[in-house]
């Protein structure tokens, strides 16, 4: 398959993880996006390693090639860490104000 | 080297001190030896260029001076930081040794960030940087406002990651060579091929929300206003620094040789964190929130020196991460011991504490860039290097004209100080008297004045 297929199959997932980041008001779905978003990356990279081990012009440099589905690896642990962190701050704003609306987030504006 | 494993090691060590040693008085005394004997290790292995642990990093890390001496800056800041504000990090809440642990591991990011060599240690130290920030941001936990700004900073933070991420994909995509290494990036002939331009872009926009430069910089005062006002003036200070370093490192060894093909994005980014900063720290009331907008004004200074990209101002951003953090650092200690965060709050505290009243003044002219102070001088490299870069001469007087705007925000505190006259008495907490915090409090002033005299003394390590 084209190559440009992943590219645009991600990038819609991508942009649909940043609209939702944008649109929605619930911390817990804005947080759910910015996990598809770094899904999204990880499709992306995964294609482009393979990309590189198939294409002619990069024979030379193949000890290069899956490095990218190293990284894809990397950015699961660490968006792991994230989600730990993540959650526990949203359960600890769930305990204050019993809300996990964004909305409710204004204190701060003056 | 030797910092990214001791810091590592000794974050874990902090951690188990919270749990096994009951006094609340001990953690900080433990941080504060452990963190003096890594900033001897990193001065030996800057001075030897050997590290004590010889281990195959597969050129995934660079070491040289240019970048232990930052990091060797960044760690005797967070001492000074430890010494001024350790017993305000105490009063934050009960588990004393883990906020320190936490600050050790950000330290343990801030030795990768600096000196990555693959844009997969960038996204690592990145992130090392920012998961315990979320922590500490969020730890006065029945805080509504450090809720709100830890949850926040968080939503932010990982949604720049996400974009840096995609940046990263594009990037080896584009990149024939199909390495992440950032002096392998092959570039082309020409104009960039769109690949790497879509890369370059979402890498420009995700390191410019974590240096808070505008347009993105708008989670800024909302998270240093609500974050505890000791973790505030760590994060806006040494982490800051590390995030411009990161940054210039990047675009330097990544994209160097077509700076033609962005400078203008820089331009337009320094000149609106400029605009932005420093007009809206005019209107603040609150000290705290003006330091905040006053963050991202400097940011834009130090901005200039990922527009000129030289040895200046290679000189420059060391010197700025030191006369920046340390005036700032100076300015939230002294904030933590007033009863009132805003402006009137500092009302005749010359009469009241005239030491005080000296310190602010002398770390206000700092930030301001006056003569003989640490701030002046690292203006000076910045606008110097900007002037050899040739190009774009304007740039430098738009600096220079908002340089003045913001003497008027900095001197409306030490004329508040000086001249007017307090409403109540008490106008600082009683434990403001205590005399290491004095004593550090003129340590820092005498180190300010020190740089700002001899600048050799800190950028001549560079090229021992």
């Amino acid at each position: 398959m084209d190559i440009k297929a992943y590219i645009a199959l991600s990038l819609s997932l991508f942009i649909i993880g940043i609209i939702g980041v944008l649109i929605r008001r619930n911390a817990i779905i804005i947080f759910m996006c910015i996990e598809l978003m770094l899904n999204a990356v990880n499709l992306l990279l995964v294609a482009f390693s393979k990309m590189h081990a198939l294409s002619p012009v990069a024979k030379a440099s193949l000890d290069y090639a899956s490095d990218a589905q190293i990284f894809v690896f990397f950015i699961m642990v660490v968006a792991a860490a994230e989600v730990t962190v993540g959650l526990a701050i949203i359960v600890m704003m769930y305990r204050n104000v019993h809300t996990v609306d964004v909305n409710f987030l204004n204190r701060l504006k003056n | 080297m030797n910092t990214i494993i001791c810091t590592a090691f000794f974050g874990v060590v902090m951690m188990f001190f919270g749990v096994f040693v009951k006094s609340k008085k001990s953690p900080k005394y433990a941080a504060i030896i452990g963190l003096s004997a890594i900033i001897l290790l990193n001065i030996s292995e800057l001075i030897t260029g050997n590290s004590f642990f010889q281990i195959d990093i597969h050129e995934m890390l660079h070491f040289d001076n240019f970048n232990l001496l930052f990091i060797t800056i960044a760690l005797s800041c967070t001492l000074i930081y430890f010494l001024l504000s350790g017993s305000e990090i105490e009063k934050v809440g009960n588990h004393v040794g883990e906020y320190f642990a936490l600050i050790f591991f950000v330290l343990c990011g801030i030795s990768i960030a600096a000196t990555f060599n693959t844009l997969l240690m960038l996204f690592i130290g990145i992130e090392i940087i920012s998961i315990p920030l979320y922590i500490l941001t969020a730890s006065d936990k029945r805080n509504l406002k450090s809720n709100e700004a830890a949850l926040k900073y968080f939503l932010m933070g990982a949604f720049s990651t996400g974009i840096m991420l995609m940046g990263i994909a594009f990037i080896y995509g584009g990149n024939p060579a199909a390495s992440f290494h950032i002096d392998k990036i092959q570039l082309g002939i020409g104009k960039m091929p769109v690949m790497i331009a879509i890369g370059l872009l979402f890498l420009m926009v995700s390191m410019s929300f974590k240096v808070s430069a505008a347009p993105f910089h708008f989670w800024t005062p909302d998270v240093y206003d609500g974050a505890p006002t000791v973790f505030t003036s760590f994060m806006s200070t040494i982490v800051k620094a590390a995030g411009f370093f990161a940054f210039i490192r990047l675009f330097e060894h990544a994209f160097g040789v077509i700076q033609d093909q962005w400078q203008h994005l820089i331009i337009f980014i320094t000149v609106a964190t400029l605009l932005i900063g420093n007009v809206t720290a005019v209107f603040q009331q609150s000290v705290k929130r003006m330091l905040a907008y006053s963050s991202i004004a400097q940011a834009g200074f130090m901005l200039l020196a990922l527009f000129a990209l030289n040895g200046k101002a290679k000189e420059g951003i060391l010197l700025y991460s030191a006369a920046y953090s340390l005036a700032t650092i100076g300015m939230f200690g002294i904030l933590t011991k007033m009863e009132d965060f805003t402006i009137d709050g500092f009302n005749g505290l010359a009469k009241e504490k005239p030491l005080l009243a000296f310190a602010t003044t002398v770390f206000l002219l700092s930030l301001t860039g006056v003569p003989l102070t640490a701030g002046f001088q690292s203006k000076f490299f910045m606008l110097m290097a900007a002037v050899e870069n040739g190009q774009h001469i304007w740039l430098v007087i738009v600096a220079v004209l908002f340089a003045a705007v913001s003497a008027y925000y900095y001197f409306k505190i030490i004329q508040s100080m000086y001249f007017k006259e307090a409403k109540t008495s008490g106008i600082v907490k009683l434990d403001a008297l205590s005399k290491p915090f004095n004593i550090m409090l003129m340590v820092i002033v005498v180190i300010i004045l020190i740089i700002g005299i001899y600048p050799e003394i800190l950028i001549g390590w560079m090229y021992h």
